[in-house]
């Protein structure tokens, strides 16, 4: 009896065994979700340091300035990758940002909370959010498409209503004084490394002001977020049961359920991570900013889909990596900024978004054929 | 108490108007193969998915080792050791081997708290457990969807034994296979009983069931049949029993007719 194939075969001759084991490792390698993410990101620092490497863009502050935009995006792009991997989409996600933004603001500035209990309030909400999405998704059947859309304008609606009928205008400004000596603040609010910055500074190796600071003073506290955030999901998924458990949601949630995995548990728990994740780039805004917009976040929940599906995650779950999210997402906000950097009218950032976004949709649906090819 | 593990005592199942099974009584020994055959629609799947927790019986009880169950989710019959593999298999194409074999019940280590999904360990027995049924799975890490349909049964059967079933229920192992994989899967199988595993093979392929059965219990339209030992009926009884069995017979008997007519 024999079953013949490339890479699963019955035992023959041992040096054929090694041979063959190398060609699929390399082909493992390829079939790694988030290879198309990193070459992406490389293509994009190759380019923009021969169009731009003389502009500043690579300079601390302008560096800073790109990983800022990136990581914002990717915070939000990493749960949304996750909860795609576990089958489903949030489009509320944008919405999310707007609505946690004035959950900080109102309560802290109109119902004097301390700062730390609005933050508190505001995450608090965005569990229940979540969980009110995933239990829909779950308990009904239909297609999170259309549930989450519905979320998107109730919760931006409610946003706009409740901030008008609460302070009589959209914005919330005034939150920048509360920030000092808050206990919970600074996680959302400090620079980091700013020694190392200064010291820079001090050896003139970093651009200053006129006063003798450095121009860029200190990693922002997004770009530590995203960091720790990519490491943890990337982590999760690679080596936890719950990991094991988002992959085969998503690839065949009837499957998945009959050998006993808690599908449910596992995409209500990705929707509340998408809220959450929507949430730290809310107080991160909101706090940066000092104030809160009813309409922060527009959109948003788009770019992270994009950055999600750039990153090698399918639209049909199962499939794709955290990493390789943030890669996409560094993509984007790299391109967003360093176009300002070139002579390219700003314009075309929203055209190269799309045509990535296709060609990763193309490249993509290739890997998923190679990966589930039967003999 | 009886030498049957599990019996199932006049099961009905209804879909809203649909009769899906009407009273079905059958029952198995350990060790021992029962077939269950039947035409498309015949209600095998849904008899079997009383049983895996899939499905609650609307009429009837099911008894395993002399006491009645009452399954509220696939977990429940999983635990009491009903494994089922069914049609679609359960696998995730788009995952590895490894994690496919353990998909919800991932080995772990570390401590408390910080556990990680062993991958290491879980490498080591999908292949050795896919060694002893002579598929030598070169890199467990590699999607299953790259197997061939035999490989595919085989990991979701030796899934199962691995995972301590007393119960192994294969929902149309073979259907999808060609001659060669399926009697892979069939001597796989006959293996498994012979281990004292009870098994329920579910197909309308009597050529595939015959060799390998102990007893047959034909479904028709959501009723049986009957169960049969394999000495008090012959392939050739078992084939005709199977829903259009006697219509096949009234046809031939037609053209026959037909024949006759034409010839004068
Ligand atoms: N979940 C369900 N809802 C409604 N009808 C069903 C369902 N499952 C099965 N049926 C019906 O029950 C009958 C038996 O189906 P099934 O058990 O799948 O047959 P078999 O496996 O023997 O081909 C069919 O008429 C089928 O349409
Ligand atoms: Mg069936």
């Amino acid at each position: 009896m024999s079953t013949k194939s490339k890479s699963i075969n019955t035992k023959t001759d041992t040096n054929q065994d090694e041979r063959l084991k190398k060609v699929s490792k390399l082909k493992l390698l390829l079939n790694r979700p988030e290879l198309g993410a990193l070459g992406g990101a490389i293509l994009v620092f190759i380019f923009f340091g021969i169009v731009a490497g003389d502009t500043g863009m690579f300079s601390a502050y302008g560096m800073l300035n790109f990983l800022d935009v990136s990581a914002n995006l990717g915070i939000i792009a990493i749960a949304a990758a996750m909860l795609m991997i576990g089958g489903e989409f949030d489009l509320s996600i944008g919405s999310m940002i707007g609505f946690a933004g004035i959950c900080i603001a109102i309560p802290a500035i109109y119902w004097g909370w301390p700062l730390w209990m609005s933050i508190v309030f505001a995450f608090s909400m965005a569990v229940l959010v979540g969980y009110f999405n995933g239990i829909l998704v779950v308990k009904t059947g239909l297609p999170s498409f259309i549930v989450t859309l519905a979320m998107l304008f109730i919760l931006r609606g409610a946003t706009l209503a409740l901030t008008r009928l609460i302070t009589g205008r959209t914005q919330v400004p005034g939150l920048r004084v509360l920030i000092e000596n808050d206990p919970v603040a600074w996680i959302f609010a400090t620079d980091t490394f700013k020694w190392l910055f200064t010291w820079l500074g001090s050896m003139k190796l970093i651009a200053l002001r006129t006063d003798g600071t450095p121009l860029a003073t200190g990693i922002p506290p997004s770009v530590i977020w995203f960091i720790f955030l990519a490491i943890i999901t990337t982590w999760i998924l690679m080596k936890t049961r719950y990991g094991n458990w988002i992959f085969a949601s998503g690839g065949d949630k009837i499957g998945a359920n009959n050998v006993g995995v808690p599908v449910g548990r596992v995409k209500i728990s990705l929707f509340i991570g998408t809220a959450v994740a929507a949430t730290i780039f809310a107080t991160i805004q909101v706090l940066d900013a000092g104030s809160a917009d009813t309409m922060r976040g527009t959109l948003k929940e788009l770019e992270a889909i994009a950055a999600a599906v750039v990153g090698g995650c399918l639209l049909t779950g199962g499939y794709g990596s955290a990493i390789g999210a943030a890669f996409g997402a560094i993509i984007f906000g790299t391109v967003s900024m360093g176009i300002f950097y070139t002579d390219v009218d700003t314009d075309w950032f929203k055209v190269f978004l799309g045509a990535m976004m296709l060609i990763a949709v193309i490249f993509n649906n290739y890997i998923r054929r190679k990966v589930t090819e039967s003999k | 108490m009886s030498d049957y593990l599990v019996q199932f005592n006049n099961i009905s199942k209804f879909f809203g108007k649909v009769i899906a099974l009407k009273g079905v009584t059958m029952k198995l020994r350990k060790g021992e193969i029962m077939c269950l055959l039947g035409d498309n629609g015949a209600g095998k799947s849904t008899l079997i998915k009383t049983l895996a927790g899939v499905h609650k019986p609307d009429e009837g009880e099911i008894i395993v080792e002399g006491k009645k169950i009452i399954f509220d989710s696939p977990k429940d019959a999983l635990d009491i050791g009903i494994a089922t593999v069914y049609q679609d298999l359960a696998l995730v194409s788009l995952m590895s081997v490894t994690r496919n074999f353990f998909m919800g019940r991932e080995p772990m280590k570390g401590p408390p708290f910080f556990k990680t999904f062993d991958i290491e360990k879980a490498n080591k027995i999908a292949a050795e457990r896919m060694g002893q049924i002579g598929i030598d799975v070169r890199d467990p890490s590699q999607a299953v969807g790259t197997m061939s349909g035999g490989e595919r049964q085989c990991l979701a059967i030796s899934r199962a034994i691995y995972f301590g079933a007393k119960v192994l229920v294969l929902d149309e192992p073979t259907s999808a296979l060609g001659v060669h994989q399926a009697s892979v899967v069939l001597k796989y199988i006959v293996k498994a009983a012979s281990q004292g595993l009870a098994v329920i093979l579910i197909t309308h392929n009597v050529h595939h069931a015959y060799p390998v059965g102990n007893s047959f219990t034909v479904l028709n339209r959501g009723k049986s049949l009957g169960t049969y030992e394999k000495k008090d009926i012959t392939r050739e009884k078992l084939l005709s029993m199977m829903a259009g069995g006697e219509e096949l017979d009234k046809l031939e008997v037609e053209l026959k007719e037909m024949n006759r007519l034409s010839a004068q």
